[in-house]
């Protein structure tokens, strides 16, 4: 059985519990287990490392420690700003002396021995072990825009898995649901991030630049890696739906797009818990779901 | 032994704060010392009269100047004891100017410190002993890498001067990347124009032998008697048979491989001349495309080839050349920027959509499109759609001056050709808008600044001072998103073509080759000189000479200019019969040697050989190091190395160094 430790972090238990459940479906299904850190404390996002550059390493530090007193050795972090944490302070604490000379009490054991991946790596590798080989439903003709974001593929000597200027791991991974990645230009652009909350108007405008050229590109839906991304581009879609004329394209997690091709409901993956409505994109599909089974 | 010292004032600059009178007394007293002497200006005329009287007087074998640094004047003064009759190696220097007076303050330290460094010398040339230079002769032959303008430059030169010269050039035919450039900054006159008639004299020279679609192999040996291996590789076509008709080229039926000469904008046939100026005309068969050589079939080329020129069973072949001097001008290439090279430090810039994008273009393409020879005819058109673009973005340093994805170093031509290309595209295209993104303009030489200025004044070239952060593709034209940062706003152009100006790179075989030469290079892979101001064109490698790209980013005056020297660096060494070098080399003891050749490890110059030690019987015994006297250059590395203490360098030995440090000692 394919085991992992799973660092959910505080997203993946509130704004982005969607997330949270379509992996722990998509796991159940292909029998892959997924093993919680005990105890789990904040990653250090936005307010650690906006506080104190030590704290921020010592926080995701201290997870990777209770995760290797439980015997982990591979955690899946699906949160973007979780993964880049963590391997932000492993990375920390092998350039930084002074981040090893400050927390060499704290540190008892290598943690670096411990591999920190993304969900993008996740599927890569449940892909490679043969894990995930099969689709009960063909997204045939679902155009799909892969939306990257910054964390994901930044800064590029730290999480060095794929071109940060020109990304195309998540294409690779959506090509197994027979979805078409379509070819757009605006896959790393930033969606604004916190500026969500002080600056609305900020992160209106970015992401309606990004939304406009997905659907410039005629994509039928964009996909996410990120819950940061996944609620500017949703939840502030909104405020664009107000201009006349607007048509809204549907934002959902990679994790619910591959969950659809398994054959599991929207309902089961909680893409019926997202503000734009996805429904009449994937009626056509669903269909084929139930003449399946 | 009788010794004098000289001690020198050096006008004030020793005189201030060392007290010479009484070095000089002081000295007197040291066992060995029979006159010591101070004197205001040694290096002088009578200073040098005063050393040489004194060692007719006292018939002295052995002399000390207290003074400058010996690199200074060591030179002047063992010329001056030659000159009676005292061997040169018996002349030391203590150096009491740059390391005692002009680093000490209190007269009376620095004045003992002075006495001190004195005594130092005195017991060194208490065991010095005569030494002889070196000697040996010289090949009065040249070998010329790289058959670009250095290359050609070089070997023009010292062939004029009446020496043979081999040119070796890697490629099909001479002229390098000047002869791909369609004008020449500052005066914009014709690249090919000015070049093809110096290509055609090299190969009508007959003191110049062309060695074409070569390379050099291995090299061995030594200053004035080096002997390299070239490998010519398999034209497939007879170059004393064939006459340059072109018959062949026309009627090959394979057409669709990539034009390198047209940077892949257009196709080429797989019997090919490079370029219609090509020197030596004569086709070259590419044997990765050719039908005959993928199926054994077609042989069209030998059908219509009424010379019989066509020899599909040529094989590489081994010319070994003797020469006494080498030059390197070997050049550059451009950075490639589409991939992403893996395990490579360099990151690419993906966000350029170079590879991607058909419109966005590299320098030397920009070259191609502007040239009359190039595959437009030398009408402006976008690769893609043979448009003619009304709005082009240039792009400078991509790669260069640029840690985080390129190369720390500025590749220095851009600029200057950036603003070439910006205007070449205005006179062309006359309502079409430039726009140029920089970082700096640095547009140091002759005519250069006010070459940029006519760009932006007269052809009115748009310059932006800042970075491009993004380019893509939106409905045919290129979105390039950048930012202003001198109004400090975000600029977005909706360019139909982008030139990248990007970085200059060394050869990618260029540390292959430095290697097989055994000289040094940089991190970048390009060769280094020995002094960066003082001796730019010679490497470590006395004999080997570096011209043009292949030493820094370069543009054409700079390389000529250094083609030049290096050509007068050859033809000083072929001055002189013979070749005299210094004795203080290091020499092995055969007899303790055991044959670990840890020596031959850390030798720079790769100057250390086996030597097999044979009984009276002539059964071999072992095998020990032997140092190649014309390569050795007496650093003492492997003297230091050695762990039986079996290397000892002449002039330097332990004994020598040992009672330096003793002389201290006894204080």
């Amino acid at each position: 059985m394919y085991t992992i430790g799973y660092y959910p972090g505080c997203s993946l238990t509130g704004s982005a519990k969607e997330f949270d459940k379509s992996l722990r479906k998509i796991c159940d299904l292909l029998g892959i287990k997924l093993v919680e850190i005990e105890d789990w404390n904040c990653c250090g996002a936005t307010s650690a490392h906006a506080t104190n550059h030590l704290l921020s390493v010592s926080l995701p530090l201290l997870n990777i420690k209770k995760a290797y007193k439980q015997g982990i050795t591979k955690i899946l972090a699906p949160c973007a700003a979780c993964y880049n944490r963590l391997v932000t302070a492993q990375y920390e604490l092998t350039k930084n002396n002074l981040v090893k000379r400050e927390l060499s009490e704290f540190l008892e054991n290598d943690y670096n021995s411990i591999k920190v991946i993304n969900i993008i790596e996740f599927f890569q590798e449940i892909i490679k072990e043969g894990i995930l080989d099969k689709k009960v439903v063909s997204l045939k003709g679902l155009k799909v825009a892969c939306y990257y974001g910054c964390l994901l593929l930044r800064p590029k000597e730290i999480v060095d898995f794929d071109d940060s200027e020109q990304p195309s791991s998540m294409e690779e991974i959506i090509k197994i649901t027979d979805a078409t990645p379509v070819d757009w230009n605006y896959k790393i652009e930033c969606c604004g991030a916190s500026h969500s909350i002080a600056h609305k108007d900020i992160v209106v405008d970015l992401i309606g630049k990004i939304l406009g050229d997905a659907q410039k590109h005629f994509a039928d839906i964009m996909v996410v890696a990120c819950p940061m991304c996944h609620s500017n581009l949703d939840m502030r879609q909104l405020e664009l739906r107000k201009n006349d004329g607007y048509k809204s394209i549907p934002i959902i997690y990679l994790t619910e797009l591959i969950g659809l091709s398994l054959g599991l409901s929207p309902e089961e993956l909680g893409i019926n818990l997202h503000f734009i409505e996805s429904r009449l994109v994937f009626e056509k599909y669903f269909s084929k779901v139930e003449v399946q089974l | 032994m009788k010794i004098g010292v000289f001690v020198c004032h050096c006008g004030e600059n020793i005189g201030k704060t060392v007290d010479c009178p009484r070095a000089a007394q002081e000295s007197a007293k040291i066992p060995g010392v029979v006159i010591s002497v101070d004197n205001k200006y040694t290096c002088s005329d009578p200073g040098q009269n005063m050393i040489k009287n004194a060692i007719k007087e006292y018939n002295l074998d052995g002399v000390v100047v207290a003074s400058c640094s010996p690199h200074m004047h060591e030179k002047t003064f063992r010329k001056a004891v030659a000159s009676v009759g005292m061997n040169p190696y018996m002349c030391e220097i203590a150096n009491i100017r740059e390391q005692c007076s002009w680093v000490h303050d209190d007269v009376e330290e620095a004045t003992k410190k002075a006495i001190d460094l004195i005594r130092i010398a005195v017991e060194k040339v208490k065991r010095n002993f005569a030494l002889t230079p070196i000697k040996v002769p010289v090949t009065k032959r040249a070998l010329v890498i790289g058959g670009g303008i250095s290359g050609i430059q070089s070997a023009l030169d010292i062939a004029n001067a009446g020496y043979e010269v081999v040119l070796v050039e890697k490629e099909p035919s001479i002229g390098g990347h000047m002869s791909q450039l369609s004008e020449t900054f500052p005066t914009l006159d014709c690249s090919q124009c000015i070049l093809t008639p110096r290509m055609v004299e090299v190969y009508q020279h007959p003191k110049i032998k062309l060695l074409t679609y070569s390379e050099v192999e291995k090299v061995e040996g030594f200053i004035g008697n080096f002997k390299v291996t070239i490998k010519k590789k398999p034209r497939y076509v007879d170059e004393t048979k064939c006459t340059g008709c072109g018959l062949c080229t026309q009627k090959c039926p394979i057409k669709k491989a990539p034009n390198e000469f047209e940077q892949g904008m257009i196709k080429r046939t797989a019997i090919y001349v490079p370029f219609p100026q090509a020197v030596p005309n004569i086709p070259v068969i590419d044997n990765t495309v050719c039908t005959y050589f993928r199926t054994g079939k077609c042989q069209m080329c030998v059908k219509v080839c009424g010379k019989e020129a066509i020899d599909f069973n040529q094989k590489e072949r081994f010319v070994v050349e003797e020469v006494g001097a080498i030059i390197v001008a070997t050049g550059y290439s451009l950075y490639k920027i589409d991939k992403k090279p893996k395990d490579s430090p360099i990151k690419g810039y993906g966000e350029y959509g170079y590879g991607m994008y058909p419109d966005v273009i590299d320098g030397l393409q920009f070259e191609r499109l502007a040239s009359a020879s190039g595959p437009t005819a030398g009408e402006i058109k976008r690769p893609s759609d043979k448009k003619e673009p009304k709005k082009v973005v240039f792009i400078q340093c991509v790669g260069s001056r640029d840690e985080s994805k390129g190369f720390s170093y500025c590749s220095k031509i851009c600029c200057m050709y950036t603003a070439k290309h910006a205007m070449l595209y205005k006179h062309k295209v006359h309502d079409g808008e430039a726009y140029v993104f920089y970082m700096d303009i640095r547009s140091g030489g002759k005519m250069y600044e006010e070459f940029v200025r006519r760009a932006i004044e007269e052809d009115d070239v748009k310059y932006i001072r800042g970075r491009v952060s993004r380019i893509y593709e939106d409905g045919g034209k290129y979105i390039v998103k950048g930012e202003d940062t001198i109004a400090g706003i975000p600029v977005e152009i909706d360019a139909d073509m982008v030139v990248l100006a990007t970085a200059i790179v060394a050869q990618n075989d260029s540390k292959k080759l430095a290697q097989t030469i055994g000289i040094p290079y940089d991190k970048y892979g390009f060769l280094n000189e020995v002094h960066p101001k003082l001796r730019p064109v010679e490497s470590s490698t006395a004999g080997v000479y570096l011209a043009g790209a292949c030493q820094a980013p370069r543009d054409i005056p700079e390389s000529v200019a250094m083609a030049s020297a290096a050509a007068s660096k050859a033809l000083v060494l072929f001055g002189s019969d013979m070749l005299e070098r210094e004795p203080t080399i290091a020499k092995v003891n055969e007899a303790t040697c055991a044959g670990c050749f840890y020596c031959q490890k850390v030798c720079a110059y790769n100057a250390i050989e086996k030597k097999e030690i044979k009984d009276r019987n002539g059964n071999f015994v072992k095998y020990v190091a032997y140092v190649n006297p014309g390569l050795c250059q007496g650093c003492g590395t492997c003297n230091a190395t050695c762990p039986s203490k079996s290397v000892e360098l002449i002039g330097y030995t332990d004994e020598q160094i040992f009672a330096e440090i003793n002389a201290l000692a006894i204080l």
